[in-house]
């Protein structure tokens, strides 16, 4: 099972040390990880998506709890959230397949951002789905490189985390 | 508080001394240079040891005998790497120290200086928390923090680097009154919907046996455990750490459970229908195979620790909090149940006739069990502090324990060597009692460096050594699963122990027959400095009963099975 974790810290050198010194050394897997300032500039969240069984996610989440660090912890269930990641794609593009590569760029909202006379940068964002299926379609053009960042996430509505502390 | 600036090594000692720190265990160093200048004229009592490691056990052992926290101190590079293992130790058994060593000056930090180490770093999975401190101004909340995270909640050892040029830097010192850390709320108080499910399961129990560990100390609740105990008729066991947690004395002991627990709580706790433990936290060497531990319990686990729930085994009945808060409003929920004795108390009595713990003793060899049995005629409320191995098991065996804080061992990192420091932690923590370190030949020589630590400040503890000339726990091993191949456990002819005594200008004492062995021990106890006691005892004693690795504690050896 995956599960989406949203974690408050202190926005202090160390603390991502901290915390993936903590995945590592108690053997949870980590699927991806994102990390940036909030809206408070003391307080930065990281979102987690995390591999494991309720069990496995229990322990994550309150050992995880335990790093002085830590503000707080919030589990977020994929029917409560909207996340989204970011790929950036270096597609293999001459003048055959140019175009035939922007129509799949369309259908799938993604955005060039660099072109050169062999290449094109295709930004996308979307879930992880999304994702692989752009990356999938783009496979027989010559996939050059890929660069994915971590999942960042959010609950619908007006629920947020960590309440009081930010 | 002044006005005028200080420098920040002033500051540190005036921090240290908000904090009631009267003892520091350390050794100095090129970048510590500014701050030992300080402590030259401070009333701070610093005293030297003769290696960093020592300096983590004795404020480890200070911390242990006292309930306050013990500080250690190591300059930049060598220093704070030699006191990894001191907090490693403090970081298994919860204890609280605060960990302050030297780093190079900021603008060197990174670049490979001379002692440089990445302590932080290095420190990360051992410690509670810990700080490199970047400005001297940010130095009186870092200690405070410290001392404040440390004691808390489930204690901890925390570590505060402090480079050089932090301890020269002047500032206004204002010592702050209150800590603010969004992410650390000790006191999560307790939920009385919990305390009273855990008062029916009791009710509806026939067979309940308590488990008590460390936590129980620590939260100071033996006296709720007592009360506990004898309300509901539930006999207690003890992990090691648990070991005086409940007094042994008391026809409810079960003493120590798991690998070299007696056979009667092992049996206990198999036959058990609910089991609550307390403070403690279900490691193999108290639960044997996991799978098979406790099989027809239910289980209420009482703990500060909400990642110690459901670790290691399924929970029933989690209940997060301080032990002592907990266990009062739990007993103020039961009433005195005089009808659970009968048939449960009865067969446990029937095995504690039919298993009590046993050896064979002798009128040539001394046998180590005895030893310890001698040593509790003579001094039953000695501070028993040990070393690791099968010292240590004996220790846990043979003494008879009454009183929390009076048994001191390092139950989760196990570590040869922490014994004889520790102890003169704990002496120096209770100057009045009398404190005996049961060491091993092997353990002992790790650390024996410190007889020049308790001579020249004047420490009286007593190191009775079983000396087996092996390394006994390994040897038993040995013997027992790989064929009698003793490979490099021998370590007889290695010293002797009266004349290195001797050396340091202390009392050196053999024993080597059993009808030596009061003598020696009063002798010890009468004398007016440090004493080494050489008990050349039999080498081929194992500890017994013994849980194999991996085996249902129930599944136990037992020469008296095997007879
Ligand atoms: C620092 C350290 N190194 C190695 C071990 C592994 N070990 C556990 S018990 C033991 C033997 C201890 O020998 P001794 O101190 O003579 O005690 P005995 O078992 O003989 O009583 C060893 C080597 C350990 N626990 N700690
Ligand atoms: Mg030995």
């Amino acid at each position: 099972m995956r599960h989406t974790l949203a974690v408050l810290v202190e926005n202090k050198p160390g603390v991502l040390a901290r915390v993936s010194g903590l995945f590592s050394r108690r053997g949870y897997n980590i699927d991806s990880l994102a990390v940036g300032m909030t809206e408070n500039p003391e307080i930065s969240r990281m979102t987690i998506v995390v591999e494991g069984d309720d069990r496995v996610l229990a322990q994550v989440i309150s050992q995880l709890s335990k790093l002085i660090d830590v503000i707080s912890v919030s589990d977020l269930p994929s029917s409560e959230s909207v996340d989204r990641g970011l790929a950036l794609i270096k597609v293999a593009a001459d003048m055959d397949t140019r175009a035939e590569i922007l129509q799949i760029a369309g259908i799938f909202r993604a955005k060039i951002i660099d072109i050169s006379a062999e290449t094109l940068v295709i930004e996308v964002t979307g879930d992880k789905g999304k994702i692989r299926a752009i990356e999938n379609m783009l496979g027989r053009f010559g996939i050059k490189e890929v660069v994915r960042t971590g999942r960042v996430a959010l609950h619908r509505g007006t629920k947020t985390v960590g309440g009081e502390y930010r | 508080m002044t006005d005028t600036p200080i420098s920040g090594a002033k500051a540190l000692i005036n921090c240290l001394k908000n904090e009631g720190v009267d003892t520091i265990f350390g050794y100095p160093g090129g970048v510590l240079l500014p701050l030992y200048d300080e402590l030259y004229d401070s009333d701070i009592n610093h005293i030297l040891v003769r290696h960093e490691q020592c300096a983590a056990h004795a404020a480890d052992g200070y911390a242990r005998a006292t309930g306050k926290v013990g500080v250690c101190l190591a300059t930049s590079g060598p220093g704070a790497t030699n006191l990894v293992t001191g907090i490693a130790n403090a970081y298994m058994d919860s204890t609280p120290i605060v960990a302050i060593t030297g780093q190079v000056p900021t603008p060197m930090i990174g670049n490979d200086a001379f002692q440089e180490a990445d302590i932080t770093g290095i420190t990360l999975p051992i410690t509670k928390h810990n700080y490199l401190v970047r400005d001297a101004e940010d130095l009186p909340w870092v200690v405070k923090e410290a001392f404040y995270i440390a004691s808390t909640g489930r204690p901890g050892p925390v570590l505060i680097d402090l480079p050089k040029d932090i301890t020269t830097d002047e500032f206004e010192f204002i010592y702050p009154k209150k800590t603010h850390l969004r992410g650390y709320h000790p006191d999560v108080g307790i939920d009385e919907d919990a305390v009273k499910r855990a008062a029916s399961m009791i009710l509806d129990s026939e067979c309940p046996v308590i488990y008590a560990g460390g936590g129980v100390i620590i939260s100071d609740s033996s006296s709720e455990l007592l009360r506990l105990a004898e309300t509901i008729q539930a006999p207690v066991t003890t992990t090691l750490l648990g070991i005086g947690a409940f007094p042994q004395s008391n026809k409810l002991s079960l003493r120590m459970l798991g690998m070299h627990g007696t056979k009667y709580a092992n049996y206990a706790v198999q036959e058990s229908d609910l089991l609550i433990a307390i403070g403690a936290r279900f490691d193999d060497r108290v639960t044997g195979k996991i799978d098979a531990f406790a099989p027809h319990a239910k289980v209420i686990h009482i703990d500060i620790d909400p990642a110690e729930i459901r670790k290691n085994v399924r929970v029933d009945l989690p209940v997060i909090g301080d032990a002592k808060t907990i266990l009062q409003s739990l007993n103020s929920h039961l009433q005195k149940m005089q009808t659970r004795s009968g048939a449960w108390l009865g067969k446990i009595d029937a095995w504690k006739k039919k298993h009590p713990l046993s050896y064979v003793q002798s009128d040539d060899v001394i046998k180590p069990q005895y030893v310890i049995q001698e040593i509790h005629r003579a001094c039953p409320d000695a501070i028993i502090v040990t070393e690791v191995g099968q010292n240590q098991m004996w220790a846990a065996q043979y003494f008879q324990f009454e009183n929390p804080r009076t048994f001191i061992t390092s139950g989760g990192l196990g570590t040869m060597g922490y014994g004889f420091p520790a102890a003169i932690g704990a002496k120096v923590g209770c100057p009045d009692r009398t404190v005996i370190d049961i060491a091993g030949d092997g353990s002992f020589q790790m650390v024996s460096q410190e007889l020049a630590t308790v001579a020249t400040n004047n420490i009286k503890v007593i190191v009775a050594i079983l000396n087996n000339s092996y390394l006994g726990m390994v040897r038993q091993w040995q013997e027992l699963f790989f064929d009698e191949r003793y490979s490099y456990t021998d370590i007889s002819q290695s010293v002797d122990f009266v004349k290195l005594a001797e050396a340091y200008n202390l009392v050196g004492i053999r024993a080597e027959k059993p009808s030596e062995v009061p003598a020696a021990i009063s002798e010890a106890l009468s004398a007016d400095r440090t004493v080494v006691i050489d008990f050349v005892v039999d080498p081929t004693e194992n500890v017994f009963p013994m849980v194999p690795a991996g085996a249902a504690i129930n599944e136990i050896l037992d020469p008296e099975v095997a007879a």
